[in-house]
């Protein structure tokens, strides 16, 4: 289990076993040749690796806290060490990647920005992103996710972003992610195209894991001054497409750290998935027996994916990582559990990974007096309207 | 020689669909891209987009439309099409081959990933792009088969004003590295538009001019005539 290594190179094609892959029509291949040529080069230039560093923390407020969660460690009779992504600049890990995406587009002499966003949370850093560095962003969502992330989707405008809302298919992630491929074809020699997470065609699922490695690595030295053991046994995040988990895992893959992924029940891609291709890349997705994509349902917009990023099939057929869904209602008590035990409201996103650690505790898959680590993603301000609907108070 | 001309039509689209098949082999039409609908079509714009949604609310497969096609068929050649998702799936050259169709069209498994597809004894047709860079054009022109798919603009598909540049320019460099037939698709919507993209191609494919009719609910007889006018556009020269 020690010996696997996940390594910045996953090939020409980006494979991570049989899944990953650039499956996109003709007309991309030589944009994402260049993104992943340009990634390449950036991330073994010590001037790039510095300015994205530089920008993280003084800009993102890297590092984020490792918060003890004292109380829910004695209700649950585990050790609970919270990773506390909810506190960076715009409010979730998304924007450790997208500070590396928008440096890259801006090296490779691009001039526009183009993002999907599901929850919002990717649009709204994009749209940080784009506005730091005077980059114009266009962010695709799907309809429905305009509807129910109201507020994340004004943040943007204020921004100066322009959001694009999909009317097709099930006019969530899935869709925004489509309608972004489809203009990004028109626009290749000045958009680029700042992928939300650890999905789409070679290099995206392996760069933007090393945009959010940031979180493991910087756990793994928190952790070792922490505990006694140095590494937690447990090391929990959500999965929608996957990144927050893909950057949390990475500090962690090469540890004895059992690895969970924490999926919600409607957007089970590594639990229920079967191998297909969507969206430029191989791995699991949800679909009906004639091969047609399943729309995903989930409470929380950022996990409302149909599959899962490549990486993460592939870690779960290793047997290095164990995939677990969690229900809506699960999730929203797991929220207001920690905004009740610890005064910390995480994103809905986030709240997946707790519910699983609140309902194993105590059990086999998570004995007593076990030490966990789970990363929150996001803070839960924009879920206040699911929660007043949702939340049973 | 006689410049080629493939209309596309989404099988499955409405009710009684393999009669257009029979127009368009009526009409003179050489070939035929029959498109087997898939939930998330990222190459595709609006029309064939709606197309697809609108096969797969009637409750089309590709067994299905498949079936559809061995039951009724053309003399002509048909060419399928569709999406990674379903191309790779195990079988589905077979089926291919059961239904008589002999060409297939992946736009989203591009030369670097069709080493996965098994569909033996079917004739696959790569797509070429305007930005494809010359080395990467000479190895789509050694692997396609049948005739290379040139793209006529960066872009998805969908019915334009006017033919790109960029199609003609394509089509230039493509006959520089292959003698396999060079088909032109992507936005041509009218005669006009056919006859000058035959001017340097060897052929072109209609596809959402094609399926707006058929949406607007235009017969078999119509469409028949519509491909008519494309081919007599492509005679004339």
């Amino acid at each position: 289990m020690s010996s696997i290594t996940v390594s910045p190179s996953t090939g020409v094609l980006g494979r991570f076993g049989q899944y990953g892959g650039r499956y996109i029509p003709e007309s991309l291949i030589p944009a994402c040749q260049a993104v992943a040529e340009a990634f390449a080069e950036a991330w073994a230039d010590p001037g790039f690796r510095g300015s994205l560093s530089a920008l993280l923390s003084a800009y993102a407020g890297r590092p984020t806290p490792l918060t003890p969660a004292l109380r829910l460690s004695a209700e649950l009779g585990v050790t609970v060490l919270l990773k506390r992504e909810d506190l960076t600049h715009t409010g979730s890990h998304k924007i450790n990647n997208v500070l590396g995406q928008a440096l890259l587009a801006r090296r490779m002499g691009r001039t526009r920005l183009i993002a999907e966003t599901g929850a919002g949370m990717h649009g709204v850093a994009t749209a940080t992103a784009g506005a730091l560095l005077g980059l114009p962003v266009k962010v695709f969502m799907g309809e429905r996710d305009v509807e129910r992330q109201a507020h994340n989707v004004f943040r943007m405008r204020l921004l100066g972003a322009e959001v694009i809302p999909v009317t097709t298919g099930s006019r969530t992630l899935k869709d925004a992610t489509s309608e972004a491929m489809r203009h990004w074809v028109t626009d290749t020699d000045e958009a680029y195209y700042c992928v939300g997470s650890v999905i789409g065609p070679h290099p995206y699922p392996t760069m933007v894991r090393e945009f959010q490695r940031v979180i493991g690595d910087e756990a793994r030295r928190q952790c070792a001054a922490e505990l006694a053991s140095a590494v937690p046994d447990y090391v929990v995040a959500c999965v929608g497409g996957g990144s927050n988990a893909a950057g949390t895992f990475a500090g962690f893959v090469d540890t004895s750290a059992r690895l969970i992924g924490v999926e919600a029940e409607g957007g089970s891609g590594a639990s229920h998935g079967a191998l297909g291709v969507l969206h430029g890349f191989q791995s699991l997705f949800l679909q009906d027996e004639h091969g047609q994509i399943q729309e995903a349902h989930s409470i929380a917009a950022g996990l409302d994916y149909p599959g899962v990023g490549p990486e993460h099939a592939y870690l779960r057929d290793l047997g290095r990582a164990r995939y677990v869904t969690v229900s809506d209602s699960e999730a929203i008590a797991a929220a207001v559990r920690m905004a009740r035990a610890e005064g910390i409201l995480p994103a809905i996103e986030s709240a997946h990974a707790l519910a699983w650690v609140a309902r194993a505790a105590g059990t086999p898959d998570l004995p007593s007096g076990s030490t966990v680590l789970v990363t929150l993603s996001g803070r839960g301000d924009k879920d206040i309207t699911t929660l007043i609907a949702e939340a049973d108070l | 020689m006689t410049k080629l001309l493939m209309p596309y039509i989404t099988g499955g689209v409405v009710a009684g669909w393999t009669a257009y098949l029979r127009a368009f082999e009526d009409a003179g039409a050489d070939l035929i891209e029959v498109g087997l609908p898939f939930s998330d079509p990222t190459v595709d714009g609006p029309t064939i987009q709606e197309a697809s949604d609108a096969a797969l609310a009637r409750g089309a497969t590709p067994g299905s439309i498949l079936a559809e096609v061995a039951a009724d068929p053309v003399t002509i050649p048909l060419v399928a099409s569709t999406y990674a998702n379903l191309a790779l799936r195990p079988g589905f050259g077979d089926a291919l081959t059961a239904a008589g169709v002999t060409g297939l069209i992946v736009p989203d498994l591009p030369l670097d990933e069709l080493d996965q597809l098994q569909v033996p004894g079917i004739a696959v047709s790569l797509l070429a792009s305007p930005a494809t860079p010359d080395d990467r054009l000479a190895e789509i022109g050694k692997r396609s088969q049948g005739f290379v798919y040139a793209v006529s603009v960066m872009g998805i598909t969908g019915e334009r004003d006017r033919l790109a540049p960029s199609a003609a320019t394509l089509a230039t460099r493509l006959k520089q590295i292959t003698d396999l037939p060079i088909l032109i698709g992507f936005g041509i919507s009218s005669p006009e538009q056919a006859a000058e993209a035959a001017e340097v191609a060897d052929g072109v494919i209609v596809g959402a001019a094609v399926m707006r009719r058929i949406l607007d609910g235009a017969s078999p007889a119509t469409l028949g005539a519509f491909v008519g006018t494309l081919r007599a556009a492509l005679d004339v020269r």
